[in-house]
């Protein structure tokens, strides 16, 4: 896999993971011109599109997109397994996850991504023990926090509600 | 953007704290906005700082920022190196879990080589956690830095057969992809993977597993045929979708590999096929595509299996999603015959007019076009069908293609002689109508249409019924809104029509028909010669005079029409892409050779304006002499022939006789010939509306024309039929391209064409570094580099660590790996030890220990005294160096209560008068450090290497700053010439120093001591070469004995290899022989005999002073122990 991507109905980013080094100008482009493509396309229409030499495997989850780029020879239906085992972790993770918790918990949700995919490769195929590696992460993050005065990740949480409003 | 703007600044803000949790916080908001699309590059600096948090909640959130904003062109990368390989060997496995994962997105090659060891001991962690991370990632290692592939490919294939499925579902998945890109190299897993595939239920396993296969199949067809059975199996067991796809992909895959060899596999075809069209007919869209997608597939090889389901793909073309439509098209590409063609493109009309959306009737159009046209209009029977579908299509309004229709309507009025007829009267009928809808829809690109159809009515003039009728609807006023070069090949075959009128009425002895016929040109030409497009003025006037003097010649009843013909003599036969390429150059002639001289290149230049005026003068004056006689119509041929001979294929055939026309003014006339040659190049045209009349009549014709087809059959052999044109024309035009084939299938090269090129590979493929066969033993050269401290292996070459890898004995390699974590262990918690006390003895101490634990190794082998047994505990020698801790090698420079500088000098093997002087900075004070800047007295001999444009008196600046307590390394080169003595160099070290009180400009002095030692390069030396270098005398000899060692002898040696870079060839008892090079290439041999008490070195060395100046500090070093 290339790089994979979420964003919202609107059109507004929120997950970016890439697997292949580019410049964040390029990045940039890509992800106009994919949000662009995607968001264009009729819901009865089917989740695969041809883009320059890659395939685009896209689906549509509530008001979220999750979109990933593969090469050629990869198999369409095992990104779309993927990505719904993706967003099963999220699931699992925030307990019916929603838009809004993929804002306010971003960077949890790259650390359940991280666990999942590396290098753009299944790494874990089993959901267990994919969510028990991120708790027990969090609960190393949290034993670390309590010996550390307080700030915490929820503060961030407040920042990004601000810029969510952007 | 102001509320962002303001953030940035509260970001910064809380950057410069010193509470790394708000700096967290602060780098994990600049992550989101990043993701917004702000650039954070800025912070780089910062997210390296949160990455070194020891706290797992900020390194968490700093590899996180760093793998989302770093790329290889961030500069600061080099600078995690060494966090990342203490997070690496964290005994916290999320620590090292972190670190992998954020490796994976931001490895460059340098990352890659200096971690590549770190990995790949990784590989064999206890956790499958880790395990499976650092398999993961070593794909993408393998992706930077080729080279270690080799050695890391063992290991890699024993993971296939790890315990836990994590790590083996990881390690199917690196070979997978490796073997996709270079399948050849890993046919010899293919049993193993077989094992594998017949005995995991893992559906991502297995789909990895089956890619795979896919890949390998065409290299070694046996393996098909053994894989056909367990995949039918599959596909009719699995219930997953993805899993049955992928079977039935490489089912494909494996069939084209096969099909040439076993025809008997119809079974498994019609298996494929029946499930596709389950996946086609299924209501969701996704399988409908991904059905069609694999049926086109199959359809290459084993078009006949898909024909039957023409009604299901026939159905695709009315789904919602146009994607599946377009496949669907893509399909019945694929399979037309001359049997089905007319019903599908009719099938396909049908869409056009009903496809709403300008790009999917555009893809249509072209479809049409591609089906139809596909491999020389293999599967028209009928081209008079063909080209009423093109005149059809001419009716689409707004589409883009409009070059292409007229392309094809040229393609096929040239070629396919039988139909110039019917053609004409189409086109002409188009004209007739073409301003109708050109002038409403002028913008759109089915104009172009007029191009073709004007171009084919003049060429073909002699076709044309009512020529008249045709010339005047070219003459229209309508006609000057068209685009000028449309406009430009109205004129030129007016002038054609023109003149096939005027040899008619002649013929017939209608000579006022022929002068009205004049005059009407005359009349309306003027409005061409307005035209403001520089062609369309040009030939317009050309061909205004040329018909008034037509006129003048009527008036005194001179028939002109044969002349006026034989402007527009000869034919134009297509001719191959490649023509022009494929003649091969005649011998004796060298086309980089100038034609003239270069001075002389822009005489000539002024010399022709100079004879252009000229023949136009005359060509004035030849106006004036009314006769023309067959001699001016020879004159013409000539000149024509001349232009044709400027071709500089041409340059040594042009005749001689030729030459008495040079000057002779019959030139007059080439210019129109010329471009009546390049016109078939371009084509224009426009659209009309009112065509339901004609669309009828076409209809019903097209419908008598399916009876009568096989009537038409026969025609169309006629039109095989080649064609040549005799005339001087001709002649000359043949030998510019010998291919004058008028049939349909011969676009034909010429004969002595030269062997076609083939397609260059891409050489900048990056998977190509990875094509590297992994059957072979390592090499030594191809070991990783063991990592000691960056710099030391950046610049040595890859031989002096070869031994790190070799030998698999997996029992004492293991012990050996735990045994240096420990190392590791215990070198990191020294090094925190020696920054707090920067005192030189302890650095020594711990030494010891090391080696000590060396001892303990080396022990254990010691009893065997094979020679390779030998060779191999030195390399655990140059091994246990490996975990020593990054300062070690690192003596004290100078040190005041700012800053501490301790540096290293290390050879640098690429060129032989450098060495590279690696400075730590450490910040000792409370204040921040800034604009640091080196400077060296350089000596005679060596020198500083200064950016260019600088004075030898100028320093070079630091390139980072300091905050309080922080160290970081900078890297100077010097030059030298003689490296045979030992140098000091003088130099100061002056900074700024910023606390809360203000700025101070601080200096501080120190002496750069370049030992002999810092010279010499490990480098590994075999016993044999070793014995060689002794024995060929070349050597000088020297000896030096040190009384009062006590320590042992294994001890020694570390020592004399740790610091003077020595490596041990071979060591008996209490007697070795050591070997090094030095950067200039100069061999030092050493003999090192301990007895009781003492040590005696015996040295040869290709010269003298370096090696007693080398014995002398050999002495310094071992009289300290």
């Amino acid at each position: 896999m290339q790089f994979m991507l979420l964003f919202s109905r609107q059109g507004k980013l929120r997950l970016q993971k890439w697997y292949v080094p580019l410049s964040d100008k390029e990045k940039k482009k890509i992800t106009r011109e994919l949000v662009q493509t995607v968001l264009a396309r009729k819901p009865k229409m089917c989740s695969f599109l041809e883009w320059r030499d890659l395939k685009i495997v896209y689906k549509r989850y509530a008001s979220l997109y999750f979109c990933c780029a593969i090469e050629d020879q990869d198999n369409e239906l095992i990104t779309l397994e993927i990505i719904h085992r993706y967003v099963e972790l999220l699931d699992k993770y925030f307990g019916s996850v929603c838009e809004l918790d993929i804002i306010f918990n971003f960077e949890k949700a790259y650390f359940i991504l991280d666990e999942f995919l590396l290098g753009g490769e299944v790494q874990e195929t089993s959901k267990k023990n994919v969510l028990k590696a991120i708790e027990q992460a969090d609960l190393l993050q949290e034993v670390s926090k309590f010996n550390f005065s307080g700030q915490s990740i929820s503060m961030v949480g407040c920042e990004s509600k601000k810029f969510l409003f952007l | 953007a102001k509320y962002i703007s303001q953030c940035i600044d509260e970001i910064k803000q809380e950057l410069k704290q010193d509470n790394i949790a708000v700096k967290a916080n602060a780098v994990c908001k600049l992550t989101y906005l990043q993701m917004l699309g702000y650039d954070i590059s800025w912070a780089a600096f910062n997210i390296i700082e949160v990455m070194s948090a020891s706290k797992f909640t900020f390194k968490r959130i700093g590899y996180l920022a760093a793998s989302q904003c770093f790329h290889e062109g961030t500069d600061v990368i080099m600078l995690t190196t060494n966090q990342i390989r203490k997070d690496l060997s964290s005994p916290n496995q999320y620590d090292t879990g972190v670190a992998l994962t954020g490796l994976s997105c931001f490895v460059t090659p340098d990352l890659a080589r200096d971690l590549a060891n770190d990995i790949m001991t990784l590989m064999s962690h206890t956790k499958p956690y880790i395990r499976k991370k650092a398999v993961l990632i070593m794909y993408k290692v393998f992706l930077k830095y080729p080279e270690s592939l080799r050695p890391a490919f063992p290991r890699l294939k024993e993971k296939l057969e790890d315990p836990d499925p994590g790590v083996q579902s990881a390690a199917v998945n690196v070979i997978c992809e490796l073997a996709r890109r270079n399948p050849k190299n890993y046919l010899s897993l293919a049993p193993l993977f077989f094992k594998l595939m017949t005995s995991s239920t893992n559906n991502w396993v297995l789909i990895k597993i089956i890619k795979l296969f896919g890949a390998l199949t065409p290299l070694e067809p046996r393996l098909g045929k053994k894989l056909i059975e367990p995949l039918t199996n599959l596909i009719h067991s699995t219930s997953a979708m993805s899993l049955l796809y992928e079977c039935v992909n490489t089912v494909i895959a494996v069939l084209i590999s096969l099909s040439s060899g076993m025809p008997n596999h119809s079974a498994s075809i019609q298996l494929c096929v029946q499930k596709l069209r389950i996946l086609i007919e299924d209501s969701d869209q996704n399988l409908k595509y991904l059905g069609l997608l694999a049926m086109s597939k199959i359809l290459k090889t084993h078009p006949k299996s898909v024909q039957s389901h023409k009604d299901l793909i026939l159905q695709c073309l009315d789904d919602k999603d146009e994607s599946i439509r377009l496949r669907a098209l893509d399909l019945l590409y694929g399979m037309v015959s001359k049997k089905n063609l007319m019903e599908i493109v009719k099938k396909l009309m049908i869409h056009v007019d009903k496809a709403e959306g300008t790009t999917y009737r555009d893809e249509l159009l072209t479809k049409i076009i591609d089906i139809c046209s596909q491999s020389n209009y293999q599967y028209i029977t009928n081209f008079e069908w063909y080209i009423s579908i093109l005149v059809e299509l001419t009716r689409l309004e707004g589409t883009r293609h409009g070059h292409l229709i007229a392309a094809q309507m040229l393609d096929v009025a040239i070629r396919v002689k039988a139909i110039r007829k019917f053609a004409v009267s189409q086109m002409a009928m188009l004209l007739d109508n073409a301003h109708l809808i050109a002038s409403n829809t002028q913008r759109n690109g089915i104009c172009e249409v007029l191009y073709a159809a004007a171009w084919i009515c003049g060429e073909f003039s002699e076709h044309l019924e009512e020529a008249n009728q045709t010339l005047e609807a070219m003459l229209r006023p309508k006609v000057t809104t068209l685009p000028g070069h449309i406009q430009a090949v109205y004129v030129q075959n007016m002038v054609k029509l023109y003149a096939s009128i005027l040899q008619q009425k002649e013929q017939s002895g209608e000579k006022e028909a022929a002068q009205e016929i004049t005059q009407l040109m005359i009349e309306r030409l003027p409005q061409f010669v307005q035209s403001a497009d520089l062609e369309v003025q040009e030939r317009a006037s050309c061909i205004l005079q040329l018909i008034k003097y037509i006129q003048k010649l009527q008036i005194k009843e001179v028939p002109v029409a044969e002349e006026v013909i034989a402007l527009f003599a000869g034919e134009l036969n297509p001719v191959a892409p490649k023509a022009q390429k494929k003649v091969p150059v005649p011998e004796g002639l060298d086309l980089d050779a100038w034609i003239n001289e270069p001075p002389s290149d822009s005489e000539s230049e002024d010399e022709k304006p100079k004879t252009i005026f000229h023949d136009e003068e005359q060509r004035h004056s030849r106006h004036r002499q009314p006769e023309i006689d067959e001699e001016e119509l020879a004159r013409r041929r000539e000149a024509r022939k001349q232009e044709q001979a400027n071709n500089p294929f041409y340059i040594k055939s042009s005749p001689s006789p030729q030459k008495r026309y040079q000057d002779t003014p019959g030139v007059e006339h080439i210019p129109v010939v010329q471009i009546d040659l390049s016109v078939p190049l371009k084509v224009p045209g426009m659209p009309m509306s009112d065509q339901y009349v004609k669309l009828e009549e076409e209809r019903r014709h097209k419908q008598k024309l399916e009876k009568d087809k096989k009537k038409k059959k026969q025609k169309k052999e006629k039109r095989g039929k080649h064609h040549r044109h005799n005339s001087l024309h001709t002649e000359s035009e043949e030998d510019i391209a010998p291919a004058h084939h008028v049939d349909i299938i011969t676009e034909e090269m010429p004969e002595n064409a030269l062997p076609s090129d083939e397609d260059d590979k891409d050489p900048n493929d990056p998977y190509k570094a990875l094509d590297i066969d992994l059957d072979k033993p390592l090499a030594d050269s191809e070991k990783l580099p063991v990592q000691r401290h960056r710099n030391v292996e950046t610049l040595k070459s890859p031989d002096s660590e070869a031994p790190l890898v070799e030998k698999k004995s997996k029992k004492p390699k293991k012990k050996e790996k735990k045994h240096k974590e420990k190392e590791r262990d215990k070198g990191k918690k020294k090094e925190k030890e020696k920054k707090k006390s920067s005192k030189h003895k302890k650095k020594k101490h711990k030494k010891e220990k090391e080696e000590k634990s060396k001892d303990k190794k080396k022990s254990k082998k010691k009893s065997h005294h094979s020679e390779e047994e030998t060779t191999e505990s030195v390399q655990n020698g140059t091994l246990d160096d490996e975990p020593l801790p990054p300062m070690s090698s690192y003596r004290l420079l100078a040190e005041n209560p700012y800053v501490k500088m301790t540096y290293d000098i290390q050879g640098n093997l690429q060129n032989d008068s450098q060495v590279t002087v690696s400075v730590i900075f450490e910040n000792k004070s409370t204040s921040f450090l800034k604009s640091m800047e080196l400077n060296v007295l350089d000596s005679l001999n060596t020198k500083m290497l200064r950016p260019e444009g600088s004075s030898v008196h100028d320093g070079i600046p630091v390139p980072f700053q300091l905050p309080p307590g922080i160290s970081n390394e900078a890297q100077f080169v010097f030059t030298l010439q003689s490296i045979v003595m030992a140098q000091k160099l003088k130099g100061t070290l002056s900074f700024i120093v910023k606390n809360d009180e203000g700025s101070t400009h601080e200096k501080l002095d120190f002496k750069l001591h370049f030992s002999c030692a810092s010279y010499l390069i490990t480098t590994p030396c075999y016993s044999d070469a070793f014995a060689k270098l002794l024995e060929s005398g070349d050597l000088h000899m020297s000896s030096i004995k040190v009384d009062g060692i006590s320590i042992s002898f294994q001890h020694l040696l570390a020592k004399i290899c740790f610091h003077h870079h020595f490596s041990v060839v071979e060591r008996v008892d209490s007697c070795a022989s050591m070997y090094s090079r030095s950067i200039q290439g100069h061999h030092v041999c050493l003999l090192v005999k301990k007895g009781e008490n003492s040590v005696s070195i015996d040295g040869k060395c290709n010269d003298s002073t370096l090696l007693s100046n080398l014995l002398d500090e050999m002495k310094e070093t071992l009289s300290k122990c």
